[in-house]
């Protein structure tokens, strides 16, 4: 998806701008936490990647900007505006069951993240891809319905001849497909990926996110792609916003995310991903688990776990912040607040704004002839004489 | 097929401990079962019956596991990785080949499987399903010392619990004895998982996924573990995987399947550095890789083939960019590319003639954007 990355820049302006969004489940003093405060801000054409744990989260912040969240799931507070094409602009948390029946779908979309559960196991495929058409545009002639069901099957890589066919004969990676074939049938503006291609294998995986990137060149969508795989939503996505928690904990351009974050979870996830380049270093990864959202930390939640803590987290919970750098750069941590020196490896130099992702830095450098290779993703086969 | 017998690395010491020859592992597909399209499987196209159909999950694999050595075994869904481990684990028996421990077959009878199992410890992937909800963390740990006779009384028994929690870092022990699996996070189960494979103080872990169901943030803990024992107490380990990355920062020799075959195996590191097989190079441009500039071209589309009726030939041919004639004709023995370093590849053939060698020519394969690879580049260029 990584062509969007010039685009997203040249077509800055807001799409979805969520603002101090929060999402419990069940209420009362037992009442979980799921969502705190969620600053977001999704731009047109723009590939937004949420990455964290499970439990962090980041498909409770999804459901809820799209108002699928379901009991006990509850927004407490926040906005979310969409600011439609033609300009005007819906804030879909106080936004009724008919407002909403026309934008969603239409113009925001979900892909679901398991394609088993999600279709409905005794319709075929191609009566799915009609019932939307059939449901979201009145008028439409069943023959077209038919056509444009078999069209949108081939767009994403399927022969239409498979449209009598049921969920279970198909394979998880054509199942997939045609969860995304239903996303996009109404063209939307948005669409919401939640984990699409985390139970599929890594040739099949890499297969969608091609036909994801074509697709969006063709039709232009932004995406708010969900995933706990880092190392993958730094390769295709624009910029990436990290949740621990509950929280948003840092917000930057993919590559500079990757060459110089700035909170230290963020660099823990990163170095929780072992390296196909260099020479092979033991790694850590982040000591402790996840915290447990009934019973979070004082302070910044993070601060068990977090090799720099400092008196003030245990008690103070810090904000996120907009970083003196600029490009948009967001973190919650006292080191990034200026009062101290942030240690060496959360002061990196990101790289200059709209750049891919190049070595540099913390991440072992590998040797010409290996990124070379990487690069072409090709690696020739060693010669036989 | 392929014989893993690492001598270049240092951790090696001597013969194998677990060593398995030629296993070939069939599961009969049942009669009453139809193809999606009404037919019954295994009946050609003039309707005669082709015999019993079945999956070939496991064809013809050799593996040793050396001591105090990781071995990674990579592979899609359905390379048959699991059915490997499970017939390793002598959870299964093998339709043809042996499972030598020591360099000795143990009978099949009771005896006989439960000294095997007193050496050899199954770990699978889900710790959430892997351990009894209703019984806490101390009854998992002390069955295994019961069965096998280990604990004779309670201080004994006792002493070795904590020790075994201590072994895989759940401390305090005594704390952790009394939990029940509900309390415990995904890592800590999995420890648990571990600590009770680790009871009998086996020679071989076999490790099936281990770590797939974890927080990524938590997945290097546990085979940082995996690793330590290794080191600390010469366990032999097999390390199943879907993860080329983890498998190339763990293990010491990887093997490669595909479609229930071993293609390539060798060193780790030069395995997924210089992958010498087309699948092996398939699996490695497809993996998550931050450090690529560029979006990946895959080197190879499609998926993996039907186990039932798997292609003739070499099983990745039907997908592979540098397919050639003999490819579909005759399976690939395993060549040598360095010393310790094989794949089952006819293009690291020396003494194919032109008609053996010439590309298969196959019809694009409908995407028109996908960017593939010139047919047999390398294999043309050395003759």
């Amino acid at each position: 998806m990584s062509p969007g990355r010039g685009a997203a820049a040249m077509t800055g302006e807001p799409l979805l701008d969520v603002r101090g969004l929060c999402a419990d489940y069940g209420a009362g003093p037992g009442a979980v936490h799921a969502v705190r405060d969620a600053d977001l801000m999704l731009h047109r054409g723009e590939v937004l990647g949420l990455a964290g744990e499970s439990g962090s989260g980041k498909s409770t912040l999804a459901y809820a900007i799209t108002r699928l969240l379901r009991a006990p799931g509850i927004i407490t507070a926040g906005s979310v505006r969409y600011h439609s094409g033609s300009g005007h602009e819906v804030d879909l948390l106080a936004a009724n069951e008919n407002q909403l029946r026309v934008l969603r779908w239409s113009q925001i979309s979900v892909v679901m993240q398991s394609a088993m559960n999600a279709l409905n196991p005794v319709i075929s495929i191609g009566a799915q891809l009609t019932d939307v058409l059939q449901a979201h545009v009145p008028g439409m002639s069943k023959a077209a319905r038919r056509a444009r069901a078999a069209e949108l099957l081939t767009m994403v890589g399927i022969t239409p001849d498979r449209l009598g066919s049921y969920p279970h004969e198909l394979s998880g990676g054509m199942r997939q497909r045609v969860m995304i074939a239903m996303a996009l049938a109404l063209q939307p503006e948005v669409v919401i990926m939640d984990e699409p291609t985390t139970a599929l294998d890594v040739v099949t995986q890499r297969e969608i996110l091609e036909e994801l990137a074509e697709l969006r060149e063709q039709l232009g969508f932004a995406v708010l792609f969900i995933t706990h795989d880092l190392s993958l939503l730094i390769e295709i996505a624009d910029s990436i916003a990290v949740m621990y928690g509950g929280r948003l904990v840092e917000r930057a351009e993919a590559a500079a995310l990757f060459r110089a974050p700035r909170h230290p979870y963020s660099l823990g996830l990163l170095s929780s991903f072992p390296s196909l380049h260099g020479p092979r270093r033991h790694m850590i990864g982040i000591p402790g688990s996840p915290p447990d959202l009934r019973q979070l930390p004082a302070g910044c939640s993070f601060h068990p776990r977090c090799p720099y803590v400092m008196d003030r987290c245990r008690t103070d919970l810090p904000p996120l912040l907009e970083l003196h750098e600029g490009n948009g750069r967001q973190a919650a941590c006292w080191l990034q607040d200026g009062s101290a020196a942030a240690p060496a490896a959360l002061a990196l130099p990101a790289p200059p704004a709209g750049q891919a992702a190049e070595p540099a830095g913390r991440a072992a450098e590998p040797g010409p002839a290996e990124s070379a290779a990487a690069q072409s993703g090709q690696v020739n086969l060693r010669s036989r004489s | 097929m392929t014989e893993l017998e690492v001598t270049a690395q240092p951790p090696v010491t001597g013969a194998p401990v677990l060593e398995a020859r030629s296993l070939t592992k069939h599961f009969p597909v049942h009669q009453a079962h139809r193809t999606a399209r009404g037919r019954r499987l295994g009946r050609g196209a003039d309707g005669r019956a082709a015999g019993r159909p079945v999956v070939h999950a496991l064809e013809d694999v050799s593996i040793a596991l050396p001591r105090a050595h990781v071995t990674a075994v990579v592979g899609e869904s359905g390379s048959g990785k699991s059915t490997l481990a499970r017939v390793l684990a002598r959870l299964l028996p093998p339709t043809s080949g042996e499972v030598l421990l020591d360099g000795r077959q143990l009978p099949a009878s009771g005896a006989g499987r439960r000294a095997y199992t007193r050496q050899v410890q199954l770990v699978l992937q889900d710790p959430f399903s892997s351990l009894n909800p209703v019984h806490d963390v101390r009854y998992h740990l002390e069955r295994p010392l019961r069965i096998h006779g280990l604990g004779e009384n309670g201080a004994s028994l006792d002493e070795a619990i904590t020790s075994l929690l201590e072994r895989v870092s759940l401390t305090p022990a005594d704390q952790f004895a009394r939990k029940y699996p509900h309390e415990l996070s995904g890592g800590q189960r999995q420890r648990v998982a571990i600590a009770r494979a680790l009871a009998v103080q086996p020679k071989v872990l076999l490790a099936d996924e281990p770590v797939s169901m974890l927080d990524v943030s938590i997945r290097l803990g546990l085979l940082n573990l995996l690793g330590d024992l290794r080191e600390r107490e010469g366990i032999a380990i097999l390390y199943i995987t879907h993860d080329i990355a983890s498998a190339r920062y763990l293990a010491d020799t990887i093997a490669v399947m595909y479609a229930g075959q071993i293609v390539e195996s060798g060193p780790a590191q030069q395995v997924t550095d210089e992958p010498a097989h087309p699948y092996t190079q398939l699996l490695r441009s497809a993996a998550p890789d931050p450090e690529r500039a560029a979006p990946p071209v895959l080197a190879a589309r499609g998926a993996p083939p039907s186990l039932v009726s798997p292609p003739a030939g070499c099983r990745f041919h039907p997908r592979c960019p540098h397919a050639m004639a003999i490819c579909a004709d005759r399976a690939p023995r395993d060549f040598d590319v360095t010393p310790g370093h094989a794949s089952a590849c006819w293009l690291h053939a020396k003494d194919l003639d032109a008609a053996q060698a010439s590309p298969i020519a196959r019809p694009p394969a409908g995407q028109p954007a996908l960017a593939r690879r010139p047919v047999s580049e390398p294999g043309k260029e050395t003759r």
